[in-house]
């Protein structure tokens, strides 16, 4: 028996008299890749941002390869290995890509602590940086800001951040909102290249792409797992079609 | 390379008392002890974001501590100046960690709080301070039997004090950790998601600008001879602000340039019009309407402008 590389517990958490989540159970394997789909409102930002670290559960557990992080702060997530996406860009606008990768992978470094020494292009964190950009085709792209790239670029980009700290478990907040049907492809094939040892979980709309994707997948309604399985299990599912489906 | 220019600027700085009067020279230290000021606030408005409007406090204290042990303890400079220093780091310690509860605007009020609270002992605990009479009959320091009550010997240390000062604060917001504190400052949700402790980083950040004002402080009453509650009052700590903005938030030549513009202003200003507030006032509304980035990043702008260069 493997450590998941996520492991729910019961989760529960309530926004005054609503209950956002309630009792969700999960467990991930290492390497897995698995997506939560549901309807506007089911629960999963919220979801999302208790693994995370954003928002405290009422009650229930989260771990992380066999670490309680329930009561940790955010921070403690990266340093046990879980690196997220957000649904709305979160770059650095005014830095160049190099940089907002470079400070990403600062924040898993000791090198953060440093004051004196000056932290320049010719440090080996940024020549980590422009390689990973390489690799995701945007060296040419490296020294511009942030802020002047495409949305598309700045999506790559989100996740390249995320993975420039080699995270175990990877969140995907909704990774293709908002690109066009090329760029979908884009970060498809961005996606879909990612390592195969870090587990991945995914928040999506796109069922195309979600669904191809996707080996596992778990359907969330009013803060409830409805369906968990793999691909097949779930799309037949008569309370899928039910409930994300509406038919 | 940058480097020319610097140490041609140094070196101009460092000529200044050679060929200018008294006045000017004293008038240049002043601009100096400013400049330190508004580059210790500039740590937090410009990198960390943090607008505070209590920052004349940690000048003020360790000024009032300087004085407070020589005059009453009969304490000497070698130990009054680390003392000084030290206290006056401990209280950002503890000042950082109550301010620091809020940001933004909340940030403000308490720094503004903490501020008022200081000021007002400044004024009303009169067995320590002497209150509105201030403590004086103080002394500037002889390091090496070199006596810093010649004008020129003043400005030369305050020079070398403002330097080093300056050199570690730039090399403090260029390092990693100044990365992380501007990172803070534009994305904090996504700071404490990527491993850095954004609360801890702040603290960090205001204790080190506390510590600079506070060396600032020590400038300043060498400087004066005399300490009075004026210097913790908020309008110090808005003009220190205005130095920080109005040359430039957020870059190391911003505050300096700040500092020239405001003491300068002061002193001529206000020798020939009586409402010179209102001077300073209209200079800062120039600024921000043509310059909203400040004079240093501004005056950048334009040249490029000027050149045809529409990036």
């Amino acid at each position: 028996m493997t450590t998941p590389a996520l492991e729910l517990r019961d989760l529960q958490k309530s926004f005054g008299g609503v209950a956002v989540t309630q009792g969700v159970s999960l467990t991930i394997q290492p390497g897995e890749r698995r997506l939560i789909i549901g309807p506007n409102g089911a629960g999963k930002t919220t979801l999302f941002n208790q693994i995370a670290g954003e928002i405290m559960p009422d009650s229930g557990t989260i771990s992380v390869f066999g670490q309680d992080l329930t009561h940790q702060p955010v921070q403690a997530r990266a340093h046990a290995g879980v690196s997220r996406t957000y649904q709305v860009i979160t770059l650095f606008a005014k830095d160049t890509l190099a940089h907002n990768v470079a400070l990403a992978m600062l924040g898993v470094n000791r090198q953060r602590f440093q004051i004196f020494k000056a932290f320049r292009s010719d440090d080996a964190l940024y020549e980590r940086a422009l390689q990973i950009l390489s690799s995701l085709g945007l060296s040419d792209k490296a020294h511009l800001q942030a802020g002047e790239i495409s949305y598309g670029e700045q999506r790559r980009v989100e996740i390249a951040v995320a993975m420039s700290q080699s995270p175990r478990l990877l969140l995907l907040d909704e990774p293709l909102a908002g690109l066009s049907q090329d760029e979908r492809a884009m970060v498809r094939d961005l996606i879909a290249g990612l390592p195969r040892e870090t587990a991945i979980v995914m928040i999506e709309h796109d069922m195309d792409v979600a669904l191809a994707f996707a080996e596992q997948i778990t359907v969330l309604h009013q803060g409830r797992v409805i369906v968990e399985g793999d691909r097949e299990t779930v799309v037949n599912h008569p309370r899928t079609r039910e409930i994300y489906l509406g038919t | 390379m940058k480097r020319l220019p610097i140490a041609a600027l140094l070196l101009l700085l460092f000529s200044i008392p050679l060929f200018a009067g008294e006045y000017f020279v004293n008038l240049g230290s002043q601009i100096l002890i400013a400049a330190v000021f508004a580059a210790s606030l500039n740590l937090l408005v410009g990198y960390g974001g943090l607008t505070s409007l209590g920052h004349a406090t940690f000048m003020g204290l360790s000024a009032y501590i300087s004085a407070w042990l020589a005059v009453k303890m009969g304490l000497g400079h070698a130990a009054t100046a680390p003392a000084a220093l030290l206290l006056t780091t401990l209280i950002g310690v503890a000042f950082g960690w109550i301010a620091l509860r809020a940001t933004g605007l909340g940030f403000l009020m308490l720094t503004l709080a903490l501020s008022q609270i200081v000021w007002g002992l400044g004024y009303r605990w009169v067995s320590v301070t002497n209150g509105d009479n201030g403590l004086s009959g103080l002394t500037r320091p002889q390091p090496f039997g070199w006596s810093l009550d010649v004008s020129s010997h003043f400005f030369w240390f305050s020079l070398l004090v403002s330097c080093v000062c300056i050199f570690l604060m730039a090399r403090f917001v260029k390092s990693p950790f100044g990365a992380s504190l501007r990172g803070t400052k534009d994305q904090a949700r996504r700071m404490a998601a990527l491993g850095f402790n954004v609360h801890a980083i702040r603290w960090f950040s205001f204790i080190v600008a506390s510590f600079f004002a506070a060396v600032a402080g020590l400038l300043y009453v060498y400087f004066h001879k005399y300490i009075h509650p004026s210097v913790m009052s908020v309008t110090v700590s808005a003009e220190a602000l205005l130095c920080v903005i109005a040359g430039g938030a957020g870059t190391i030549a911003g505050p300096l340039v700040g500092a020239i513009l405001v003491v300068v202003l002061k002193t001529y200003a206000s020798a020939y019009i009586e409402r010179w507030n209102m001077m300073l006032g209209l200079v800062f509304l120039f600024i921000v309407v043509f310059m909203p980035a400040g004079l240093v990043p501004g005056v950048a702008h334009w040249t490029r402008r000027l050149r045809g260069d529409k990036s």
